[in-house]
């Protein structure tokens, strides 16, 4: 188990790995909706 | 028209410019002098001064390529001078190699004011054995480093934003060129204790670099300037 | 412009929803092996941790930086020109500066625990550095305005010679500063239950890098057709104004 000092950092690693995929996924998704409703026609039959 | 035509052309060109403008002389000298002197205000140290002074020379090098590839390529877009050429039907391989021999030119003036700076200012010692050394490290890395700002100065010619993006893109590329000339200098001028025999490898890199850039350029910088 | 009631998820399809759950799986074994269920190191002690994260991450940066530079060179090439290219370059940088920050971020906390400073001029971390300043450069070539095809055969350029780059930036560090004590420690022996949460690291990251390229592309597809979109607008209302009776 995370026992030593070295706790922090590990644990840090892992928050600013999975916080930045998150960020940058949630983002995307944002994105994606707002240009999305931009496009009436072009919309692209990915659904 | 051969290409080698268009170079001279385009290089006597833009020297030409320069002679009649003098914007080299009257600005960019006195800025890389003032900035070997700001480093002399920084490091406040004499033998610290003498030991990095080659690093010091080529790092005062870089900051001026900034500016003089901006200048350079700020006399084409200006009454859209580039586009003229284009439409002209003129290689623009010719262009790069012209363009390229007038940065070299340039650039060649700047760094024997900045390698005299170092000589005065901060004490830098000349062993006249490294001198073929010395000689041939300013050639290349100076073909190199033109080769490159050409490139990326045809590369964000006319764009919005240039004057911040050329340093974000030119300063990365050419830190080979930064690394492999100052320590080939310090072998050239002996500082630290190194030995001419120690730079010649340096400069294989840096012959490698300039062959890099000089080719891609040459058959990249077509594409770069058709808008 | 009616609204779609689909556009809750305009850029998923069956494959990518079943892709983005398997990443969201592997995201989840990944936190389950590497925080709790694997062993720690003899030597680094649960600094090997961080391993988990900062080799796959390292991974997809520098498998992102190839596949931007394979699809700008095939956007270059006449016989397979086709703007699709373009954008896949475009969203790998993306995402590959992404992972490429994770790394250093990642790859400098474990270099606090386990050779005790942030950073080290070793020509790995030196060329990754590098890697990264440059693609940010690409990113903001992209930004700079023009035609797609302007955008597309600038950055199809930059992304190549990019490519050619950093062998000599690489080489020229390692010459610079050839002993690098501390990189023995780094990669020594992972065994067993290690190995295989590095493996987990490595297959859920990938996941995850193809969802988010596939994802960003589309984006960039979109804004693509908007931007053609508004052009067609314009000129439409253009022709109006000259049709208008007066």
């Amino acid at each position: 188990m995370i026992a030593m000092l070295n706790a922090p950092y590990v644990i840090g690693s892992y928050v600013v790995t999975f916080g930045a995929i998150a960020a940058y996924a949630w983002r995307l998704v944002v994105r994606a909706r707002r240009t999305a409703r931009e496009i009436p026609a072009e919309d692209r039959p990915w659904t | 028209m051969s290409t080698w035509r268009v170079a001279r052309l385009v290089a006597g060109k833009d020297l030409r410019i320069e002679w009649r403008s003098r914007v080299m002389v009257n600005q960019v000298l006195p800025f890389a002098a003032l900035v070997m002197v700001l480093f002399a205000f920084a490091l406040d140290n004499d033998s610290v001064l003498t030991r990095v002074a080659p690093g010091l020379v080529w790092l005062a090098t870089m900051f001026c390529l900034l500016v003089v590839v901006q200048r350079l390529f700020a006399v084409e877009t200006a009454d859209g001078a580039l586009d003229a050429l284009r439409v002209a039907g003129v290689h623009p391989g010719g262009i790069f190699l012209g363009k390229a021999l007038a940065l070299a030119a340039q650039l060649a003036v700047l760094e024997l004011v900045l390698l005299g700076a170092a000589f005065v200012l901060y004490r830098a010692e000349f062993a006249a054995g490294g001198a073929v050394l010395l000689v041939t490290t300013f050639s290349t890395a100076t073909t190199g480093l033109a080769f490159v700002g050409t490139l990326y100065g045809g590369l964000a010619a006319g764009a919005k934003g240039r004057e911040t993006l050329l340093p974000l893109l030119m300063l990365p590329v050419v830190a080979p060129v930064l690394i492999g000339a100052t320590r080939a200098t310090e072998a050239a001028l002996g500082t630290g204790g190194a030995t001419p025999s120690e730079g010649w490898p340096w400069i294989g890199l840096l012959a490698l670099f300039a062959a890099l850039f000089g080719a891609g350029g040459t058959l990249a910088f077509g594409s770069l300037i058709d808008e | 412009m009616t609204p779609d009631p689909a556009s809750k998820r305009p850029t998923s399809t069956q494959f990518s929803r079943g892709l983005g759950a398997a990443a969201l799986v592997g995201s989840a074994w990944l936190l389950l092996f590497g925080l709790f269920l694997s062993p720690n190191d003899r030597v680094q002690k649960t600094g090997v941790r961080i391993m988990y994260i900062h080799v796959p991450s390292a991974w997809l940066a520098y498998l992102a930086f190839i596949v931007t530079g394979l699809s700008s060179a095939a956007y270059l090439w006449k016989r397979t020109r086709s703007l699709r290219w373009d954008r896949l370059a475009g969203a790998s940088a993306e995402v590959g500066v992404l992972f490429m920050g994770i790394t250093l971020v990642t790859g400098s906390l474990w270099g606090r625990i386990s050779w005790g400073t942030f950073w080290t001029w070793d020509s790995r971390l030196t060329t990754t550095a590098f890697l990264f300043v440059t693609y940010i450069g690409y990113l903001a070539v992209r930004d700079l305005g023009g035609t797609h095809q302007q955008r597309a055969r600038r950055s199809a350029v930059l992304a190549v010679l990019a490519v050619l780059e950093v062998p000599l930036v690489h080489f020229s560090v390692k010459w610079w500063r050839p002993l690098h004590q501390q990189e023995s420690v780094a990669e020594g022996e992972l065994k067993g239950l290690m190995l295989f949460t590095l493996f987990v690291g490595l297959i859920s990251f990938t996941l995850l890098y193809v969802w988010l390229v596939l994802h960003r592309q589309r984006v960039m597809e979109m804004d693509d057709a908007r931007d053609d979109h508004g052009l067609d607008l314009a000129l439409a209302e253009r022709r109006n104004e000259a049709l208008e009776p007066r």
